[in-house]
């Protein structure tokens, strides 16, 4: 079961990534490169327009992705990032066609390609904390990276291309 | 009175009567900029309240106007941002490139100004107003819409064209001929490839000069190298607007984003004096003359802008409605069409080139932001879902016979 996410930079603005749902609807987070994020909710009608976007702030954001069942991991990691400038969490998503899906971790090699830090990944409900080298991946699961800006979208680039 | 004296009064009322006109602005849902430019006239030459004292202080603040506006929009975009929207709108680029300069330089032309007249309105039609747009994407809540990315890359391009534009117009408005403006074209490209090189490559390099965690020192300090390359830029004749643009772009990381809300009081401050002191320096009783030329130019120019969202939009697999929203959001000109109108105007190539700016830019800045709202309406949707059922009726009745 592999969601569909789509990531798209708004210049001068920050990103937007979309998750589309098994029916078709689309739900957007747009992150403002301020830091400010908003939640936006596609029409049915129109495929392209946000009916609704909902302004939210670090901590209803947070509140929000705990109800919808991430681990409580990603409220300690916010801590990280108020403590380190410069160093960001995210959440990458294995795709069905990820050249990684179904390999190990250490295959990505992505400590030493993109100095990240991938600190957890979760499988539907289950968090496995501090994976290692030989912890299996699979299409579906959700990296927890800790890393710099590049360094993330480096290793974005590298688990949907290789 | 003292002069001393005069100066603060007549600069401290000015300013104070653009906050309300600012305010006013923003209660009415409108850009500020018409409305800045129509206090600068009121108060110019042939205005019915003439600035005497103040004029040099609007002089020099509106140069560094420009300069901020230009720095700020640096600052504002990473040069990966920069290189991603060049390859992949690139041909969007080139059609909203042809598409909205042709009709300026045409106009021109057909009012018997001559060819580099021409290029300055040329200039003036094509380049849309990222500002405006940017608020305008803001206030209506489009920021998440799918077409935004395609708006959004097309103002992108438009404003990195201009660190090419801009040089070959400051060379062909001081008289150079078209072989020095073909030179700094060169020249403008060399640098901007050279700049966007080191900032992608070893941006942290420029970056680590300023102390991001320092704030009076990286005001002074970004505010300070902005104006020097500025002026090193203009010295050599490549426009001070476009070395303050590419030290934005050269600034990365967190100077860039600490730097930015640093300068932006600055920039609203200098921006809004840029705006009143160009109204200033047109005469209201100039604007009647070429008051149609400048209507029929922004019809034409309104359609094409549409245009080329629609058609951008279309190529990157957005739906119907969302090309309309595209193009209707890009048609607002603004800060940029002005920006240029003051080169060509301060040179003197053409009397009546400030004049039309000043009303086109007027007509599509109250208008753009109109159309983009009237996308949302019932009407337009009905229109659009009535078109829409007509055509697949009729390709319906195609595919039966």
């Amino acid at each position: 079961m592999s969601v569909r996410v789509e990531k798209v930079d708004l210049p001068g603005i920050g990103t937007r990534h979309d998750v589309i749902t098994k029916k078709g609807r689309r739900i957007g987070v747009v992150s403002h490169r301020s830091g400010e994020r908003e939640l936006a909710l596609f029409g049915v009608e129109d495929p392209d327009e946000a009916i609704d976007s909902i302004a939210l702030t670090d901590d209803e954001a947070a509140a929000l992705a705990d109800v919808l069942g991430a681990s409580l991991m990603l409220g300690q990691l916010a801590g990280i990032r108020e403590q380190a400038a410069g160093l960001f969490t995210e959440q990458l998503l294995i795709s069905a066609g990820s050249p990684y899906a179904g390999e190990v971790l250490g295959a990505t090699k992505a400590r030493t390609r993109t100095h990240t830090s991938i600190v957890a990944i979760v499988r539907g409900a289950d968090v496995i904390p501090s994976p290692t080298p030989d912890s299996p991946l699979q299409a579906g699961d959700t990296i927890i990276a800790v890393g710099t800006r590049p360094g993330l979208d480096a290793l974005a680039r590298v688990l949907t291309d290789g | 009175m003292h002069d001393a004296a005069l100066l603060l009064i007549e600069v401290g009322a000015v300013l104070l009567g653009l906050s309300l006109l600012s305010r006013f602005a923003d209660k009415i849902g409108i850009s500020a900029i018409p409305l800045y430019l129509i206090a600068g006239l009121a108060f110019g030459v042939g205005g019915f309240a003439p600035l005497d004292a103040g004029n040099e202080f609007f002089r020099f603040g509106s140069e560094l106007g420009v300069i901020l506006l230009l720095a700020m929009l640096g600052l504002e975009y990473s040069p990966t941002e920069l290189i991603t929207s060049l390859k992949r709108s690139r041909l969007a680029g080139i059609l909203d490139a042809v598409l909205n300069a042709l009709p300026g330089a045409a106009c021109a032309l057909i009012l018997g100004w001559g060819p580099i007249a021409a290029v300055a309105l040329a200039g003036i039609t094509w380049v849309s107003s990222s500002g405006v747009i940017a608020k305008v994407l803001r206030d209506l809540r489009r920021l998440g819409n799918r077409e935004t990315p395609t708006i959004l890359s097309i103002l992108v391009i438009e404003d990195l064209a201009m660190a090419f534009y801009l040089p070959v117009l400051s060379a062909l408005v001081i008289g150079a001929g078209f072989l020095a403006g073909a030179t700094a074209l060169v020249v403008a490209v060399l640098v901007v490839v050279v700049i966007l090189y080191v900032a992608l490559r070893h941006g942290k390099v420029i970056s680590r000069l300023f102390a991001a965690h320092h704030p009076e020192s990286l005001l002074l300090g970004v505010l300070g190298l902005t104006m020097l390359v500025a002026g090193v830029a203009q010295q050599v004749n490549v426009s001070a607007a476009v070395g303050a643009f590419l030290v934005g772009i050269a600034l990365s990381g967190r100077v860039a984003h600490n730097s930015q809300q640093l300068l932006a009081p600055l920039r609203d401050l200098f921006a809004a004096v840029f705006f009143v002191f160009f109204g200033l320096s047109t005469e209201p009783a100039s604007i009647l003359p070429v008051l149609l030329p400048a209507a029929i130019l922004a019809v034409v120019t309104i359609a094409t802008k549409t245009l080329t969202g629609y058609r951008a939009a279309a190529a990157a697999g957005i739906g119907i409605p969302g090309r309309w929203r595209t193009g209707f959001a890009l048609t607002p000109r603004g800060e940029f069409s002005i920006v240029i109108a003051g080169l060509a105007a301060g040179s003197g190539i053409e009397p009546r080139l400030a004049p039309l700016a000043t009303a086109y830019v007027l007509l599509t800045v109250v208008a753009g932001p109109l159309l983009a709202r009237m996308t949302d309406t019932a009407w337009f949707r009905r229109l659009l879902a009535a078109r829409g059922t007509r055509a697949a009726t009729i390709a319906q009745s195609v595919d039966g016979h």
